[in-house]
């Protein structure tokens, strides 16, 4: 009967291969990251070496004059991230809280699918939206209601045009919310019952215990807000679509403004000379960076917590 | 017992998790076409000791000293997939491959192991459903899933892979602590069916099963063997006093 | 007492507001998707027929026409991603659960996750100078390829998690039959796992589909027939996006019907993984 089944030579060498064989996938991937940062430094190479720092702190971006300073950009970048997660945040704990303490099971699995559709849909959509509905919208009621009520302050003047920085934190908030709430939810939920149990045996009300664990689950909240800022840095076709694609810095939020990844998108077929395709690229290279730190800081924080309860 | 009778012949020994010691110098011999029944208390390293004889402790990662003879053959000579192709192993709770189908799951160690003839494999597959005294419960349903039967079918499933590949030794570990009073007594007149052709070593948390399947028991107490002899011996007249303890209940 | 009271008060009044708003916060979080969806159902049927999906594009100002190369292009483009992704992300998912519990096996596992939180433009970008660089001309082969790298996280950690909800008692079962290791894995855990692997492979190509901006100069985009892949192609998505700043009302038009479209790609994605994942047993 042995006889009729393989002999066991190439057994050992199948494991043998079988091992080496996804090793090499995995050091494929392994090199593809590193590749990826090598090749953009390549193409920016003329770039860095025109401009230095000057490119990050420059306030002109000019094809023209072949000069490429991308101070306003990087500031509509952060201000679009920063304004929509200062938003986004508060909501998704919201979120997460009424899916993992609130929401009996019957209501909790279909609200739980509906918001892992909102993140499923392309950004192209939420871009289309975006244009035909929710810019005419801030353009004809909103944001002349803003300058109406809030006109004195600097962050609602000028022409309601609709397109600009507050139309990209509103897309971006609402495509932020069900990435940052997902995860906040699963945080929620690793934390212990007998967390929960123990606050409401004191006769604490289901708030104070939220509070609690809220408490125990600060650092993945953390790590799920950070995980959404490096989503809204990157966000390129809903933003690019509304946010109006003008290198300016301004303080009111009615006015066009211009993101990293938006310069991208816009104007990466149309470099016509290597000096703007290598800043085009310099800018991938910085938001690669970017993106890679806060999603690195991110992981380790949420890592750390979901150690934390199944260490205990 | 004569020499040539002899199925498993282990000497001096010893069993380490890490640098945890779970087995004490064992030494004992395992006659062909018998019964070996293993008993003890929970945690006295029944399961790593028969886990020892197909090398199945190195998967979860166990290391040994001292010898084990197969048929005369050191099993840490010979490669652990051949081994385990002549010393099969029912585990405690019932383990059919759920993606597979009853069929399929009797097949799958012949098919991964290089046998493709179709009547070769569906002849073996109806004899050793057989052999299981599964097949009449389970002809018409062949295609249903393997997971989708009772636990009792399932752990008699079981068996039948394992005999598909024709090993001369089984062992089994606690095969009936899952299940129900009619399976177990269904999986006992089995065992008591399949010495005729096999080496069973079965491990066993019940005395009674023990004494009513097995020509020899073994008691193992804190990794080590205690008494070791003809079933009704152990049962009747035990030498030691801890045997004698735990077979009357006094202790574990 | 009337102390006490007055806390208890407080106590429950702050309970009731603040569930009150985690309500609020859901429906929030819940309300853009029915608008969404309202708007490119209402809105996109108004074109879609059958001409939709088997006529070519118009040119500017003729009205009608459809977006047959675009959907043929979003599939080679989505294919062509697989094509890479899978393999790639299923094989290093066997990788990480199998062998990566070693200091590699971290690093590789962070790097996945760091590549998923990579921005798709910066994937576009890379794409375009690995592959559109040295070819000199935009391909779908280059847009299939900056697809496919954006599959690789979500596939490589779903393979990984669903290999290790396989129970350990299937491993050693197939051990115990005399199986090598690397057909035990293979035949019997990855086996037991694929409906969970197809799953987050159905996630990685439907995400891909969708994608816009890796592709925007990469694939670049044509107006005509094509499917030779060293040539630029059409997708679904740049459609979506060129149509959408056009003046023309009738491209805005076809622009929500493309969108609607490719809503339905991908849930006709997810129905037929449903169908070939389907369990063969009844109860199961």
């Amino acid at each position: 009967m042995v006889k009729r089944l393989n002999n066991h030579f190439s057994q050992n060498i199948g494991d043998l291969i079988f091992e080496k064989l996804t090793l090499l996938f995995a050091v494929s991937v392994f090199l593809l990251v590193i590749l990826m940062g090598y090749e953009m430094y390549l193409g920016s190479k003329i770039s860095i070496q025109k401009f230095g720092f000057s490119f990050l702190f420059n306030s002109s971006w000019d094809p023209v004059q072949e000069v490429y300073g991308a101070l306003p950009i990087i500031y509509g970048t952060v201000v679009s991230s920063i304004l929509s997660l200062l938003i986004a945040v508060p909501l998704s704990i919201g979120v997460a809280i009424f899916l993992a303490e609130v929401a009996p099971s019957w209501l909790e699995k279909p609200v739980s699918f509906l918001v892992e559709l909102l993140a499923g849909i392309p950004s192209v959509i939420y871009g289309l939206w975006g244009i035909f509905v929710l810019v005419p919208w801030l353009r004809n009621s909103f944001e002349p209601w803003l300058a109406d009520k809030f006109g004195y302050l600097p962050f609602f003047r000028g022409a309601p045009y609709g397109f600009g920085m507050l139309a990209a934190v509103m897309i971006l908030t609402i495509m932020l919310l069900p990435i940052i709430s997902s995860i906040s939810r699963d945080v929620l939920k690793a934390v212990p019952r007998s967390r929960r149990e123990a606050a409401l045996a004191l006769g604490a009300t289901k708030w104070q215990s939220t509070l609690i664990v809220l408490k125990d689950a600060k650092s993945g909240i953390l790590g799920a807000s950070m995980l959404g800022l490096g989503r809204a840095i990157g966000e390129t076709m809903a933003v690019t679509m509304v946010i109006g694609n003008r290198s300016l810095i301004s303080t009111s939020l009615f006015d066009p403004s211009y993101t990293m990844a938006s310069v991208i998108a816009n104007e990466f077929t149309e470099a016509t000379s290597q000096m703007y395709l290598s800043s085009l690229i310099e800018l991938a290279l910085v938001l690669f960076i970017i993106t890679i730190i806060i999603n690195a800081f991110a992981r380790i924080l949420v890592w750390s917590m979901s150690r934390k309860w199944s260490a205990a | 017992m004569p020499q040539n009778d002899i199925k498993i012949s282990v000497k001096n020994l010893d069993a380490f998790y890490g640098k945890n010691k779970v087995l004490h110098n064992i030494t004992m011999d395992i006659p062909s076409n018998q019964v070996v029944a293993i008993i003890g208390p929970s945690g006295c390293g029944k399961s790593t000791f028969i886990r020892c004889l197909n090398r199945m402790h190195e998967v979860v990662g166990g290391t040994i000293t001292g010898s084990i003879m197969l048929d005369g053959e050191d099993l840490s000579k010979n490669d652990p997939v051949l081994l385990r192709r002549r010393v099969g192993m029912v585990f405690q709770k019932p383990n059919p491959f759920p993606s597979m189908s009853i069929f399929n799951n009797v097949a799958a160690g012949l098919r991964l192991n290089g046998v493709h003839n179709k009547k070769e494999i569906s002849l073996i597959v109806e004899k050793c459903l057989k052999q299981a005294a599964l097949w009449d419960e389970v002809k018409d349903n062949l295609d249903d899933s393997g997971a989708n039967i009772s636990g009792g079918q399932q752990q008699r499933l079981c068996i039948a892979r394992t005999l598909a590949v024709e090993p001369e030794v089984i062992l089994m570990d606690e095969p009936a602590s899952a299940l129900d009073p009619v399976s177990t007594s269904k999986i006992e007149s089995l065992i008591f069916e399949l010495k005729k052709d096999y080496t069973i070593v079965i491990v066993t948390h019940n005395m009674q099963q023990a004494a009513r399947v097995s020509d020899r028991t073994a008691f193992f107490y804190l990794g080590e063997l205690i008494e070791y002899d003809i079933t009704k011996q152990i049962f009747l007249n035990p030498a030691k006093k801890q045997t004698e303890d735990y077979i009357t209940g006094r202790f574990g | 007492m009337k102390h006490r009271n007055y806390f208890l008060y407080r106590k429950k009044t702050t309970n009731v507001i603040m569930m009150s708003l985690t309500v609020i916060a859901a429906l929030a979080a819940v309300i853009p998707l029915f608008l969404i969806f309202y708007y490119t159902l209402s809105k996109g049927i108004a074109y879609l027929n059958l001409n939709f999906f088997i006529a070519m594009p118009k040119p500017v100002g003729e009205p009608g026409g459809g977006m047959a190369n675009a959907i043929v292009g979003t599939l080679i483009l989505i294919g062509i991603g697989g094509a890479i992704g899978i393999p790639v992300g299923i094989m290093t998912g066997t990788y990480l659960s199998e062998f990566g519990k070693n200091k590699f096996g971290f690093m590789v596992r962070f790097l996945t996750d760091v590549l998923s939180g990579v921005p798709s433009i910066v994937v576009g970008v890379v794409a375009y100078t690995m592959v559109v660089i040295p070819m000199k001309h935009f391909s779908a082969l280059a847009g299939g390829i900056a697809l496919g790298i954006l599959m690789i996280p979500t596939i490589t950690r779903t393979t990984e998690e669903m290999i290790k909800l396989v129970p350990h008692s299937l491993r050693e079962a197939g051990l115990a039959l005399g199986i090598p290791k690397w057909k035990t894995t293979i035949a019997i855990v990855l086996r037991t796992a694929w409906k969970g692997i197809a799953t987050g492979v159905l996630l990685g190509l439907s995400r891909a589909a969708g994608e816009t901006a890796p592709l925007l100069f990469t694939a670049l985009g044509n107006r005509f027939w094509s499917t030779k892949i060293m040539q630029p192609i059409a997708s679904l998505t740049v459609y979506i996006y060129d149509y959408s700043k056009s003046p023309f009302e009738d491209w805005n038009q076809q622009a929500w019907t493309a969108a609607l479209v490719l809503i339905i790609l991908i849930s006709v994605l997810s129905l037929l993984f449903r169908f070939v994942t389907r369990s063969k047993y009844k109860s199961d």
